[in-house]
């Protein structure tokens, strides 16, 4: 049960940066107005970023990791999260026990 | 039953399919810490004090030992971009709240129980005791469950074998699912994924989480287009 020093600063400054995040609207006091423009690219920050960090695993690394990113997607269209990762896992697991 | 407990009530009944559906997915959360080197007693310092799954997630995707702590802070910053919008609108809400209520409230707002809080409010006069009950329900919730599955993923061994290591890129696409609408929202989704792509193959890590980010965003200005603005300015 150890914790490393280094770690536990890196956890405490993404704690004060998401919380910082969270309690804004509290302290600006609903004094933050955005533009219809501004707010769209507001609101694909989320999935971009998310996409962002995954990009590299779905389409570099090999066509067992491509195939179940898409395959993933199309399940993500109309199954729970967990569903996703169950169709996302099942196929890399095949693809990668066929060779690919 | 006094009005307060009804709240508490009111409140753990709203949270609980959202908290139960978390329960396998703190588990996994858990699990990939630990592969990616974090101690279960680190996933639970975590869990309890950042409470963010998607600045989690991120987190483990980018953590090396020692941790990359300029990486991982402005990874955070982009993933909770969010809360700042959510909390503006929530904020409003609260007239109901002490000021202390509001700082422990906020601590442990989410994408669902902020978007309950939100549907609540709609009807009635939001409470911190159904506001926070759900907060609280999630937060123990998460700890609990993460360092759980810190603990059995310590004792599981290379995720490779049973594909656990792809199941943060596909937790990942879910989660990016649930926030694509519409043609534009298609369009983020692929300027970010090629820009990342490319800018990981021509540069290298870390650099391709800006830049698909910064391209998925560009694109989504870009398509909001200046009619709207100005109509509604």
């Amino acid at each position: 049960m150890s914790v490393d020093p280094w770690t536990l600063l890196a956890i405490l400054v993404m704690a004060s940066i998401t919380y910082a995040t969270r309690i804004s609207g509290v302290l600006l006091g609903g004094r933050l107005k955005l533009s219809p423009r501004a707010q769209a690219a507001f609101n694909a920050v989320p999935p971009a970023v998310l996409v962002a960090l995954i990009a590299p695993s779905a389409l570099a690394t090999g066509g067992a990791e491509t195939i179940a990113a898409l395959a993933a997607a199309v399940a993500a269209t109309r199954l729970p999260l967990l569903g996703v990762i169950a169709v996302g896992v099942v196929t890399v697991v095949a693809l990668r026990a066929f060779g690919l | 039953m006094t009005a307060g407990l009804r709240e508490v009530r009111d409140g753990l009944r709203d949270i609980a399919p959202a908290a139960i559906a978390a329960i396998p997915i703190g588990l996994l959360f858990g699990a990939l810490m630990a592969s990616k080197g974090l101690t279960p007693a680190e996933v639970a310092l975590m869990s309890g004090f950042v409470c963010a799954g998607g600045a989690q997630l991120a987190a483990v995707e980018l953590w090396v030992h020692p941790a990359p702590i300029l990486a991982l802070a402005v990874s955070t910053v982009l993933i909770d971009a969010r809360h700042v919008l959510m909390s503006t609108s929530l904020a409003r809400r609260t007239e109901a709240f002490a000021w202390w209520q509001k700082m422990l409230g906020f601590y442990v707002m989410s994408d669902e129980n902020w978007a309950l809080g939100e549907r609540r409010a709609a009807e009635r006069t939001l409470t911190p005791a159904y506001f926070i009950t759900m907060g609280a329900t999630l937060w123990i919730n998460w700890v609990t469950t993460t360092t759980l599955g810190a603990i059995g993923g310590a004792m599981l061994g290379d995720p490779r074998v049973y594909g656990a290591d792809f199941a943060f890129t596909a937790l990942f696409i879910g989660l990016a699912a649930a926030f694509v609408r519409g043609p534009g929202g298609m369009a983020v989704v692929a300027a970010s994924g090629l820009a990342s792509a490319a800018t990981y193959v021509g540069v290298g890590a870390p650099w391709h989480v800006a830049a698909g980010a910064a391209a998925g965003v560009a694109t989504a200005w870009a398509l909001a287009g200046e009619d709207e603005e100005e109509a509604l300015a």
